[in-house]
């Protein structure tokens, strides 16, 4: 046999990309679950919907680009992305919404810019970015209610019907999310009263915000196992929650003028954008402290669109404005290298 | 064993499957005497030992067959008796598969050791004694960096406080050091003590990890039969890879961290591996020179893995054969650890000072590096690396050759132990891509160093050459001016006497032209005297042509008379001229020769100033600019005498009437000189023909003859006395 000769290390982790993407995958069912329990198929068949244009699209660019397609496709990321994606959008948003998004999400937000490992934007945070300005009614009055709230669960045939043909009806089942509901009531009532709404209670008047509550417990679940199984470290996710609670009890200590902690936490995107969006490797910083200042922006800015900005949510324009500054982030965060008094900052200075 | 120990960790590491107990099962066995053994001269860092033997010699074991060039270098000595059959190019261990000159024994099978001098006892050595002995056996780090072990005892014992001893041994399969020390502990521990005597360390510590629990155990008994020893401390680390770097072995014992570019040794801390101890021992103790090693032959192809005692040379196909390792199914063959080993592409590769290991390891075992896909930026590498650089950083940097940013980034600091490319889940070559932007970086520093000594050099040649133009042009403005004064001078002097204008002047040139006519003339009467002299000469003279080349040189001596009457005239003109006007077309005018001389003085200034600055610049042309100066300085010389000389005649001329019209003489001699020619010819012609004239023609040409010589004695002395 011919032996072969090649340089070191001739052992590696059995773990590659395409696991690392499908670890990922994996550790969404819990809150999908969740989030289909409360709030009906829609996710699912959003799933569906950005997973196929997704591929389409990565095939297509691939094509373009001359690449062996399946060697590509099979790192599952346009999936992962895809995924990602119509778990932001709102379950019953219009299929053409999902279809704008994940393909501009794939086409622009990822090829354009190199592919794979070389987009400096979150793709997923790209599209929905794109559909948020462009679409604002859709993509703020598809959100469905909880289900406990619902006279009638929401039927797969139903669901089908709302996001490809017709939209009648479906006022019945939604509602503003509660991190949106919430901002807007405070500025009348105060924290007492707004939690009189059924939004923010659940069908047996156990605890506020029920359903929501869950489908973040799912995401956690998810984002615990990842931590454990090292498929990212804790920086981004720790220091996003932790900047988001320092800064809602800084500034949103008084519940009668502020959503509190517990809403900015539980209510919204948060968990799933600190442990699954946030912690996109290809666009967030790499260096230990790097991630810490990553995160710790994606909080700041958390804040202060959701409390002082006009969208529903802010995790998207938060992990996007961060995306920016991850290079440089990085420059100036190099760990100190061993034998070395002190780490270096930023490039090397051209002479 | 000491519990208590501080332990320290270092950032990073891996743990990668062990595979160490296929290889710990059997004891440690002699590989035996191979058919040949390949020595290659350069089994170390540094310089390449020189062969002491030639081909059809016979030797001895442990005979110095390769002496160590310089101190960092290292003796190598022959493993069994035998006869050298070769020393000739052959494939070696080493990363880049290239060949090297090796030394190749054919052995005797008698295996007859060569007189061997032992240090009976080395506590009464001193430190010399024992690095001599060391130096001597040709001891390398056993490692497998395989750096000369005498120098990194030679290191000064007021700085040195700790000896660590590396027994980490983090690379999986490799059990080397295990079994060696399972089984010779107490020889382990008799090379730490003479090692301890050289460097006196105030602690010793043997760093062991704890996967090697029976080896741990052997050294504590060891250290503890030896009581009157100094103490040596055994420390259990945690298994993890590279814990067995020296760096962070060195960080895991004492905390403290080599610094960047330095040695241990700045840290007061001197680290050895294992193996080199067990050398040192039966260098010092037993008078044995390193002729063997042991070697974990293992990997899922080896039939019987186990340890061997190794005879240094011993090609890698003998181990194979006799570990029963089908090479069929090898698809690997890795020399060192899975890590940071090396690949063989051929079995006939031997067996070196620092191998310590060998894996013939199949394709399920170690696979067929998988496809690269992009770099996800996850940054697993980051987390995993000793050496707390940013590999993915460096990963593109080295990529797309920003060697700059690779440099500032600390690439240099990476100690290529793979741990970045275990991990990457992109299945990135990484450290292939790290040793590629080193590599790039070296070629680039040693291009710029060289492009900087060319920079400087050109730089201060432009500045000479700059300031010699200055110094030129300043010089020809001051003979301008000096020209112009003298112009207007003249034309004054001519307004005040008109017969001076009208001066004949008679060039130089003329004369020069003249003397060349004559010259030639002279040359071609000579030659056409030869050719009549040659066909006479010859048995059938052609008359026909005898006439002819007569006529064309009595042609040629009217025109050479013609010229030498024409120089006369020339010469005659221009001596009246330069008597009338001294400084203007004479060449030895004092005031030439001043000029001359000046010139000549500032061209050895400027050949002085280039010698120095060549010898500043450590220049090769120094011996060149040496002689050039030399040459100036004659010159200046000459052109000095010739002054002097010119300023005496002109005195003298100037002084006393011109006595002898010499010219006239010189004009009396060419007519005398003409008369012999003449008559000689006539002579020569009567001869020929064998005339009855001849006798008085004789006569005739000796008194021509002596009329030509009185001439010339008189132009002579006339000659004279004018030079006085």
């Amino acid at each position: 046999m011919k032996l072969l000769n090649i340089s070191s290390p001739h052992t590696t982790r059995a773990l590659s990309t395409s696991n690392v993407m499908l670890n990922v995958l994996l550790a969404l069912i819990p809150g999908i679950i969740a989030l289909t329990y409360f709030f009906g198929p829609g996710h699912i068949i959003q799933i569906v919907i950005a997973s196929s244009v997704a591929i389409a699209c990565e095939a297509l660019v691939m094509k373009a680009r001359k690449r062996p397609i399946l060697f590509y496709l099979k790192d599952y990321s346009a999936l992962l992305t895809a995924v990602l994606l119509a778990l932001s959008l709102p379950p019953y948003a219009p299929y053409w919404v999902t279809i704008v998004a994940t393909g501009f999400a794939i086409i622009v937000g990822k090829h354009l810019y190199g592919g794979l490992g070389q987009n400096p934007f979150n793709p997923a945070m790209v599209g929905f970015a794109l559909v948020l300005v462009s679409f604002p009614v859709p993509m703020t009055t598809s959100w469905s209610a909880p289900s406990e709230l619902l006279a009638t669960g929401i039927s797969f045939s139903d669901a089908l019907g709302f996001i490809f043909s017709s939209r009648e009806g479906l006022d019945a089942i939604t509602s503003a999310t509660p991190l949106d509901a919430y901002k807007h009531q405070v500025a009348l009532s105060t924290a007492q009263e707004i939690y009189q709404n059924p939004l923010f209670k659940g069908a047996d008047q156990s605890s506020i915000v029920l359903a929501w509550q869950w489908v973040s417990a799912g995401f956690l679940l998810g984002g615990a196992y990842l931590l454990w199984k090292r498929i990212f470290t804790w920086h981004i996710p720790l220091s996003l929650l932790a900047t988001l609670v320092l800064c809602s009890l800084i500034f949103g200590w008084d519940a009668d003028s502020y959503v509190p902690t517990s809403l900015h936490l539980l209510a919204g995107a948060t968990i799933l954008g600190a442990f699954f969006i946030a912690t996109d490797p290809v666009s967030a910083s790499t260096t230990p402290l790097g991630k810490l200042i990553y995160g710790a922006g994606i909080g700041i800015f958390i804040y202060i669109i959701r409390t002082w900005g006009s969208y529903p949510d802010a995790v998207a324009f938060a992990v996007l404005l961060m995306n920016f500054a991850a290079p440089f982030i990085d420059q100036y965060t190099q760990p100190r290298t061993y034998g070395h008094a002190k780490p270096k900052r930023g490039l090397a200075a051209k002479d | 064993m000491n519990t208590s120990f501080q332990l320290h960790d270092f950032v990073g590491g891996i743990h990668p499957t062990d595979n160490k107990v296929q290889s710990t099962n059997t004891p440690i066995s002699f590989a035996g005497i191979p058919s040949k053994l390949i020595l290659p001269l350069t089994q170390h860092i540094g310089t390449q030992s020189k062969p002491l033997v030639s081909p059809g010699d016979t030797v001895l074991k442990g005979q110095l067959i390769a002496e160590a060039q310089g101190f960092i270098s290292a003796n190598l000595h022959a493993p069994t008796s035998g006869t050298i059959s070769a020393i000739e190019a052959r494939p070696v261990a080493h990363q880049s598969g290239l060949s090297d000159i090796c030394i190749e024994i054919t052995p005797d099978n008698n295996d007859t050791w060569v007189e061997r001098t032992r240090i009976t006892d080395y506590k009464k050595c001193d430190a010399t004694q024992l690095i001599n002995a060391i130096q001597a056996a040709g001891i390398t780090g056993m490692g497998g960096a395989g750096f000369p072990s005498h120098v990194k005892v030679s290191a000064d014992p007021a700085q040195i406080n700790t000896l660590i001893i590396n027994a980490a041994e983090c690379e999986p399969y490799i059990t080397s050091d295990d079994m060696l020390i399972q089984e010779r502990a107490q020889d382990v521990i008799s090379g730490i003590h003479v090692l301890a005597h050289i460097l006196e360390p105030k602690n010793i510590l043997i760093g062991i990890e704890d996967n090697k629990p029976k080896a741990a155990d052997a050294l504590i008994e060891a250290i503890e039969k030896d009581a009157d020893t100094p103490d040596i401390q055994v420390v259990i680390i945690p298994t993890k890879y590279p814990s067995g770097g020296e760096k962070q072995l060195i960080q895991i014992l004492t905390g403290k961290e080599v610094p960047a570019g330095g040695l241990p040794s700045e840290l007061g801390i001197v680290c050895h591996n294992l193996g080199t101890a067990y050398a040192v021992h039966n260098a010092v103790i037993k008078g044995e020179p390193l002729i063997s090693r042991i070697t974990t032959i293992t990997g899922n192809a080896c039939a019987q893995p186990q340890n061997y005692e190794v005879l240094i040379g011993t090609p890698v196909e003998h181990l194979l054969n006799i570990s029963n390792t089908d090479i069929e199914k090898t698809s690997r063959l890795v020399m060192g650890g899975p890590m940071m080993g090396f690949t063989l592409d051929q079995i006939q590769t031997p067996i070196i000072k620092a191998s310590n290991c060998i894996i013939a390891a199949t394709k399920q075992e170690l696979p067929d590096p998988a496809m690269e896909q992009a770099c996800i930026r996850c940054g697993m590498c980051t987390e995993v690396c000793p050496a707390q650089l940013l590999p993915q950083q460096l990963y593109w940097f080295s990529k797309s050759s920003n060697l700059e940013q690779a440099e500032a980034h600390n690439i240099a600091d990476c100690i290529e132990c793979g741990a970045c490319s275990y991990v990457c889940p992109s299945n990135i070559p990484l450290v292939q891509y790290y040793r590629f932007a080193k590599g790039e970086i070296k070629q680039t520093n040693e291009d710029k160093k060289k492009s900087d000594r060319a920079k400087i050099r050109f730089e201060t040649r432009l500045a000479r050459q700059e300031r010699e133009q200055a110094e030129k042009d300043a010089k020809r403005a001051a003979r301008a001016e000096a020209a112009a004064k003298k112009q207007a001078e003249k034309k004054a002097a001519a307004a005040a006497n008109p017969e001076g204008a009208v001066e004949k002047k008679i060039p130089t040139a003329d004369l020069q032209l003249l003397q060349k006519k004559f010259d030639a003339t002279k040359a071609a009467v000579a030659k056409s005297k030869d050719k009549i002299a040659a066909l006479e000469a010859s048995e059938s003279p052609d008359t026909d042509k005898i006439e002819l080349l007569k006529g064309a040189l009595e042609k040629a001596q009217t025109k050479m008379k013609d010229a030498a009457k024409a120089m006369a005239e020339a010469k005659k003109a221009e001596k009246a001229t330069s008597t009338a006007n001294a400084d203007k077309g004479d060449p030895n005018s004092p005031e030439r020769l001043k000029n001359k001389l000046e010139l000549a003085q500032s061209r050895l200034t400027t050949a002085q100033t280039r010698l120095d600055e060549a010898k500043a610049e450590n220049s090769d042309k120094v011996a060149a600019l040496e002689t050039a100066v030399a040459n100036q300085k004659q010159r200046v010389q000459d052109a000095l005498k010739a002054l002097d000389e010119s300023i005496q005649q002109t005195n003298q001329q100037n002084t006393t009437e011109i006595k002898v019209d010499t010219e006239a003489l010189k004009q009396k001699v060419l007519a005398a000189q003409t008369r012999v020619d003449k008559a000689s010819e006539r002579l020569n012609m009567a001869k020929e023909q064998n005339l009855e004239t001849v006798g008085a023609l004789q006569t005739g040409l000796e008194k021509q003859q002596a009329k030509l010589d009185e001439a010339k004695a008189t132009l002579a002395s006339a000659t004279l006395e004018d030079a006085k």
